[in-house]
């Protein structure tokens, strides 16, 4: 684990390469672009769940529920002031739609955390999962949000300085959060609910906290994809897209910042590859969560052997 | 009155069709402590067996008839009591005894590669096939209701499955075993009873009833598909943690209580777009205020 300096090294390092790249970006082939800001969102989403699954112990299946939030609610900020806006004045607006995504995700994330007080395992995992298809169903008959065919033309906003900003902010604020005094409790609560309770740390506190500023993140994750593809469908966040996330975290290692950032970039990357054997795609995928699970359950970047990776239940 | 009755014949028959999927969640959650994803997949299989299955059978026996689905029924029920054995054997056997979250995502995994695979050109396809006619289907109209036979006979098979069930686990001796291991599995083990045996056996039986369920779905749906599994599959989940998961009378009579719920609130026309939502809606309800169930016992966590 990176010492609180350290996670202010990679921030630094993080901005400064978003801004460069930012600058050389419209040299960049497109194609490439697309993947490079996937990539970006990915690791934002992986990293907000780290903190919920991994540094904290906790199982949440809903992920994509929050991202939904987010983006929707971003979403249809941008496209209702958009045309009030003068082009100048456009970034600042970004910055206002991503940030109440943001918001309104945490609200939902308290709405999550507030139940996961008395839930554990499975239960909680399958009440997040519950909350991801309440989320999808109530957009699904939201006209104001296009409903099912989706909202469209919504502003191309994202750029790669944007979401590698971003995601060096996400990956500096959750590492120095954990490393912070307060945050050692995530890992106390993580480790042993019981005996870091006796010691004093309030685990509903800690979990509640670890759901919103999970959501928080993901939310802005969720308005960095709207912007990026233009387009939402309710669809787009269903039970796989949490899935995917959850196995970014796993494959790194929950509870490793590092690895989890290393595996949104490989998962991401994947596919792209994996193009030509696009109809086994997925069961390759499959195959590759159940033998993950079998040959090493605390994640392929987990160097030392300790018991940190399979957190119990 | 007569719109009340029309969804209460609905209700049931939805109902039993989650009572049967749910008894299998429980099953298995109770002998080994972990939701079984893979299990809305047995269900499809079931389906998908029964499909594969009825023209053969045809050309022995004729069909739309009541011998011939019976045949059928059994035949594909075999099969996922198989697939189902083998599931536990390949995948969850030698994560016995790891963290119940690895075992989860294990599960997970199982339940897309089933699906990914069947979805796949060579397999199953990805389209929707219509099912063919196993019963001869007629509708009853009674009193201004319309009741078809279908519905009737899955009521009825739920009925007799509940009860041969119930015989099973309360008065067989694999039934005791199985009793024994969801009590206490090390416990168990000491008094001689052959955990994997038990477990395997568990497996077999839950995806047998899956496969009932399926096909009996199937007969209901418009057509059969790889992901068919998935939607019943969760509520039939919501439905054993209402009734008190790893509790058997709980889990059917939770399926029949969400089964009427949702055929209700479809009824309601304000309501019947939020359908799908409703099962979650029930299931973080019942977590907050009575996370046993409602036929559970609340559990003391000791130190």
């Amino acid at each position: 684990m990176k010492s609180a300096d350290g996670a202010k090294r990679w921030l630094l390092v993080g901005i400064a390469l978003a801004v460069v790249a930012s600058y050389f970006t419209p040299q960049f082939n497109r194609y490439y672009l697309g993947i490079a800001i996937d990539c970006g969102i990915n690791i934002i989403l992986a990293v907000s769940l780290n903190l919920i699954n991994g540094h904290t112990g906790q199982f949440s299946l809903g992920h994509a529920g929050f991202m939904a939030v987010g983006g929707y609610t971003a979403a249809k900020f941008s496209l209702v002031f958009e045309a009030m806006v003068p082009d100048s004045l456009k970034p600042l607006l970004f910055v206002a739609a991503l940030t109440l995504g943001g918001l309104i995700a945490a609200l939902a994330g308290l709405g999550v955390g507030v139940p996961s007080l008395r839930l554990k395992g499975d239960y909680l995992a399958i009440v997040t999962l519950g909350f991801g298809e309440i989320i999808r169903v109530v957009v699904q008959n939201m006209e104001s949000v296009g409903a099912a065919s989706g909202l469209k033309n919504i502003p191309k906003w994202t750029t790669l300085g944007w979401t590698f900003a971003l995601a060096a902010i996400t990956i500096y604020a959750v590492a120095s959060l954990v490393n912070s005094t307060y945050g050692r409790g995530f890992i106390a609560v993580s480790d042993d609910e019981v005996a870091a309770s006796s010691m004093g740390i309030n685990p509903v506190r800690y979990k509640v906290t670890a759901f919103v500023t999970g959501a928080f993140f993901a939310g802005i994750a969720g308005g960095l994809y709207a912007h990026h593809k233009q387009f939402l469908s309710p669809t787009g966040f269903d039970f796989l897209k949490s899935i995917d996330i959850v196995v970014m975290v796993i494959l790194g290692g929950m509870g490793r910042t590092a690895g989890v950032v290393i595996a949104a970039i490989i998962l991401t990357l994947l596919p792209e590859f994996l193009r030509q054997f696009a109809d086994y795609r997925m069961i390759i995928y499959s195959l590759l969560i159940i033998g993950l699970m079998m040959a090493r359950p605390q994640g392929l970047f987990t160097l030392s052997f300790k018991k940190k990776g399979a957190a119990s239940v | 009155m007569e719109w009340f009755l029309q969804q209460l014949i609905n209700g049931l028959a939805l109902g039993s069709i989650y009572a049967l999927i749910a008894l299998g969640y429980t099953m298995v959650y109770g002998v080994l402590r972990f939701i079984n994803f893979a299990h809305s997949d047995v269900l499809m299989l079931g389906a998908f067996s029964a499909y594969y299955v009825a023209p053969a059978i045809e050309k022995v026996l004729p069909l739309p008839s009541v011998l011939g689905a019976l045949v059928i029924i059994l035949i594909s029920t075999l099969i996922c009591a198989g697939i189902g054995m083998l599931i536990e054997f390949l995948a969850y056997r030698p994560l016995r005894n790891r963290p119940k979250l690895t075992v989860l995502i294990t599960a997970i995994g199982v339940s897309l590669f089933i699906e990914f695979t069947c979805q796949h050109k060579s397999v199953f396809g990805a389209d929707t096939k219509p099912f063919p006619q196993l019963l001869p289907a007629t509708d009853f109209h009674v009193l201004g209701l319309i009741i078809s036979s279908n519905d009737l006979l899955v009521v009825f098979i739920t009925a007799i499955l509940l009860t041969a069930l119930w015989f099973i686990v309360q008065r067989t001796k694999m039934g005791t075993a199985m009793r024994a291991v969801s009590f206490n599995q090390q416990a168990a083990a000491l008094m001689g009873v052959n955990i994997n045996k038990i477990i395997s056996f568990t497996f077999g039986l839950g995806s047998a009833l899956a496969a009932i369920a399926g096909i009996l779905y199937a007969l209901k749906a418009p057509g059969i598909e790889p992901l068919m599994g998935v939607q019943p599959g969760l509520r039939a989940f919501v439905a054993a943690v209402l009734g008190g998961i790893g509790n058997l009378p709980g889990a059917a009579l939770g399926g029949l209580l969400l089964g009427l719920l949702e055929t209700f609130a479809g009824g309601i026309s304000g309501l019947s777009n939020y359908r799908d939502g409703i099962a979650f809606a029930i299931l973080i309800l019942i977590l907050l205020f009575k996370p046993a169930g409602l036929l559970g016992k609340a559990t003391i966590e000791k130190v």
